[in-house]
């Protein structure tokens, strides 16, 4: 079902630097708060896999994308202690479209992110599903198909 | 004065070394980071003893194929049109190009891009262009085909490959493993294991030494994942603690495990292993009890998968299936997959989901057991105090009745089996 566009480009652009912004910072609480209840976060490593009978880098549910949180607030999530020294760019930001209620943006990231192993230099496509609830925009869906998504990574536990 | 014959050609500096750093209760940091050590271990190890390669579900029809490696080579596993499997060098015969670059497929044939070799899918030359400048076609026979790997023998489908002509049968090789692989295949109502779900790869800077150990290391869940452990609610930091009935086991050949049977039959609850209530997965255990009657099929179902880690690069992990490849003395790649039922498909997708959270560069589980495998491998390189202590449990060893060696949930049992077996084939 495709209905009309509710997001402009600005507003779209303004709530991905935004998100990107509060991932590189760590602001978990605030990061957690942009996603829907039905959310889904998913780094394929086939974007063209059925997500639920192949297998994935990330494929989180709202309550998944919860336990990742909280994991990181331990303070014991090993591969995050300390934490990566990060800073990302979004880009190439267009608005794609709309599904349902959702308007779909499309947009290119790169991030660098620096640790004791070495420096990563994560580069992927994004789609974010935007939607807005009770006045506020939130994602319901946001998935990253990294370049080398089907090769050998090093470990990252950081928010893409 | 007494002198002592050296026989030159038998004089073995480096297996003097090796014997030198590879104690009953100890090693040293050195054989994590040494050149010369790594490229012996590929020579005596990955490139002569049995090293699994794939699994037979990987190419299900006649032609299939799919890349594969046996550590740093690059290996194509292939189904020929009468249904045997092979394993083939990818490096064409002529100039040396690889022959095939598509992760998998379905073809006859492969044929180079440099000048246009052809090949069968049982490495045989068919083809090369222009063949005049050869004497013409019939100097097929002479001119080489594809290396093929002597030895591939299955076993329930999981496919190893030997580089060395002779040496025990794959069967000899596995042992007291072989029963490992059946008990984790009676939990499919067919008896088959699939891998379909495709492969994450995850890469770390680290000896691959390094994680074989941690494999059947029971003493590290309770730190290394207090973390996930803590909010989830977990019932896996339990199986590993002092209190646990769980055994570390040596099954000889240095293949080890983390027997958890004997706390899963203390809990007693089909699919209790798995934390899947059987209410959750109705179609499985319907079919599970029609295959092999009620009361074997909730044995199976209560005993649980097996986590046992067979050396040198398979381990099975309950849920997950991974294959550990070494690239070079400080970088090694865990391609890792959730193992599949025949048979299972409302079991399948939860197995999916229960192990792409846990594992890969993101999984809750193992990018903490990454962290550590860098983090010994920067350590081990520091000077001082140069050994690597193994002593856990050695004064509880026990021998069970089957004559295998173990230990308590959290001992080194499993580390010290595998350090013997190592030292006997580097030196």
């Amino acid at each position: 079902m495709t209905t009309a566009v509710t997001v402009d480009l600005r507003e779209a652009e303004q709530f991905l630097y935004r998100e990107a912004r509060l991932a590189d910072a760590f602001a978990l609480e605030e990061w957690e708060a942009l996603w829907t209840d039905d959310a889904v976060y998913h780094v394929p490593v086939d974007p063209d896999a059925d997500p639920r009978t192949h297998m994935s880098i990330v494929f989180d549910n709202r309550g998944r994308i919860a336990t990742r949180i909280k994991q990181l607030q331990t303070g014991r999530r090993h591969s995050q202690r300390p934490p990566s020294r990060l800073c990302r760019s979004v880009t190439n930001v267009e608005v794609l479209g709309a599904d349902g209620g959702d308007t779909v943006v499309g947009s290119v990231v790169q991030v660098l992110e620096s640790r004791d192993r070495g420096t990563t230099w994560w580069v992927g496509r994004v789609t974010h599903h935007l939607r807005r609830v009770d006045g506020e925009l939130r994602m319901a869906a946001k998935t990253v198909v990294l370049v080398d998504a089907d090769r050998a990574l090093p470990t990252m536990s950081f928010l893409l | 004065m007494t002198t002592v014959d050296v026989d030159p050609a038998r004089t073995d500096p480096l297996a003097d070394r090796i014997r030198s750093l590879v104690l009953p209760d100890r090693v040293h940091g050195s054989i994590y980071t040494d050149p010369d050590v790594y490229a012996r271990e590929l020579e005596r190890i990955w490139y002569a003893t049995w090293v699994y390669v794939g699994h037979a579900s990987e190419v299900p029809e006649p032609n299939d194929y799919v890349r594969k490696t046996i550590g740093p080579q690059q290996v194509v596993m292939t189904r020929d049109k009468t249904g045997a499997i092979h394993v083939l060098h990818n490096r064409c015969s002529h100039r040396g190009n690889l022959v095939c670059d598509a992760d998998r497929g379905n073809a006859g044939s492969f044929r180079c891009p440099y000048h246009g070799w052809t090949f069968a899918n049982t490495g045989d030359l068919l083809g090369f262009p222009f063949n005049q400048g050869y004497g013409g076609s019939r100097a097929r026979a002479e001119l080489p085909g594809l290396g093929v790997v002597p030895r591939v023998e299955s076993y329930r489908g999981f496919v190893f490959a030997s580089l060395a002509v002779d040496g025990p049968t794959l069967r000899e090789h596995l042992g007291a493993a072989a029963e490992r692989l059946d008990r984790l295949c009676r939990l499919s109502p067919e008896g088959e294991v699939e891998l379909t779900a495709g492969w994450v790869k995850h890469e770390v800077t680290a000896n691959w030494k390094m994680l074989v150990e941690n494999e059947t290391d029971g003493y590290h869940p309770q730190f290394v994942h207090s973390s996930i452990f803590s909010i989830s609610g977990s019932g896996i930091g339990a199986l590993y603690s002092d209190k646990s009935t769980a055994v570390t086991r040596a099954l000889g050949g240095g293949h080890t495990e983390n027997d958890l049977s004997p706390e899963f039959r203390r809990l007693g609850v089909p699919m209790g292993w798995a934390g899947t209530p059987e209410a959750k997965i109705p179609d499985y255990v319907a079919a599970m009890r029609a295959t092999y009657g009620s009361e074997t099929a909730d044995e199976i179902m209560i005993n649980g998968s097996p986590h046992v880690m067979i050396f040198p690069n398979l381990f099975v992990a309950e849920i997950q299936l991974f294959q550990i490849q070494p690239l070079a003395v400080d970088r090694t790649v865990q391609h890792v997959t959730a193992i599949q039922f025949a048979g299972a498909p409302d079991l399948n997708r939860r197995l999916v989901t229960q192990c792409v959270g846990s594992v890969g560069p993101a999984g809750m589980l193992l990018a903490d057991d990454a962290e550590m495998y860098e983090r010994n491998q920067r350590g081990v390189a520091q000077r001082q105090p140069e050994w690597l202590d193994l002593t856990r449990g050695l004064h509880r060893e026990r021998v069970d009745d089957d004559g295998h060696t173990i230990g308590t949930a959290t001992d080194e049992t499993s580390m010290r089996a595998m350090w013997r077996h190592y030292r006997e084939l580097m030196t």
